[in-house]
């Protein structure tokens, strides 16, 4: 399906760690954007798993960061930079079950350790990069038909 | 089933999102793991958890859920509740434990 525009559309949203009342907003936001679109659902559906678990970690881990999001009419592109204190072994952290999120975290029902599996899983692309006490990037391309 | 249905056989207390009840329920799923709901959650389900918390409002939103059961007779905040009702996500609760909800559904939706 041809997006709505032959234009590149972009935007970014500032993420405050520990500001879990936010949590799911910008995924929110990006998607009422793709919907509007017309972008076919389980794109949507994909860019909107993998943003919100971008998201929730930065929002655990960080200090701070931003979500960046660039729609052109052949893929979506979501990069996310934190600062934050980094990740050492990131093959450790992509594991499934791996986590580091301490007990309050873990009631409420994150620290699974699935957040960065489901985030490749849902991606095309999927690149992360990430400095010990600096922070982390995060960049994630789906593509549109 | 609609999820009015199941609201008035499981004596369901309906907290936000009231018009959802004409929704059609394509099946449930039960954790707490919030990624996990991420991961394997499927449009139009129910979500039976005890999570009370306001994540739990986006995950439905944006995983397009039919509807939270919030069982253990636990209840949201006020705030959970307004947010909820202004992303038009249908919170329920029960006094039944997870099993006793599930265990009913499964035979009401099998
Ligand atoms: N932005 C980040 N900054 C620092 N550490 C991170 C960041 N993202 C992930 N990590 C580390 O990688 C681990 C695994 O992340 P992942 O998202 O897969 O799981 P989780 O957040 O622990 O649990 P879940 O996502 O299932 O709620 C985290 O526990 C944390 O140690
Ligand atoms: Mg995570």
């Amino acid at each position: 399906m041809p997006l709505n525009t032959d234009k590149t559309i972009e935007g970014s949203f500032q993420l405050i760690g520990g500001d879990f009342s936010i949590a799911g907003e910008s995924s929110a936001r990006l998607k009422s954007i793709l919907t509007d679109l017309g972008v076919q659902e389980d794109i949507i559906r994909r860019a909107s798993i993998a943003t919100f678990e971008a998201e929730m970690n930065v929002i655990i881990y960080a200090a701070a960061g931003t979500l960046h999001y660039e729609i052109s009419p052949r893929q979506i592109r979501i990069t996310l930079v934190d600062m934050g204190p980094g990740i050492k072994d990131i093959d450790q952290a992509m594991q499934e079950g791996y986590s580091t999120a301490p007990d309050w975290v873990r009631e409420m029902g994150w620290g699974a350790g699935m957040g960065l599996p489901n985030m490749k899983k849902n991606s095309d692309e999927f690149k992360i990069d990430s400095v010990v006490g600096e922070g982390t990037t995060v960049e994630m391309v789906i593509n549109l038909p | 089933m609609k999820l009015g249905e199941i609201v008035e056989k499981l004596s369901l207390d309906v907290k936000t999102g009231h018009h959802g009840l004409q929704k059609e329920v394509s099946g449930v799923y039960v954790s707490d793991l919030l990624s996990d709901v991420m991961a394997n959650s499927k449009e139009g389900n129910v979500w039976i958890t005890l999570q009370t918390h306001l994540n739990i409002v986006a995950v439905a939103g944006l995983k397009g859920l039919a509807g939270i059961i919030i069982v253990n007779n636990r209840q949201p905040e006020k705030e959970i509740n307004d947010k909820a009702d202004s992303e038009k996500v249908t919170i329920m609760t029960t006094s039944m434990p997870a099993f006793e909800v599930t265990g009913k559904l499964y035979q009401m939706l099998n």
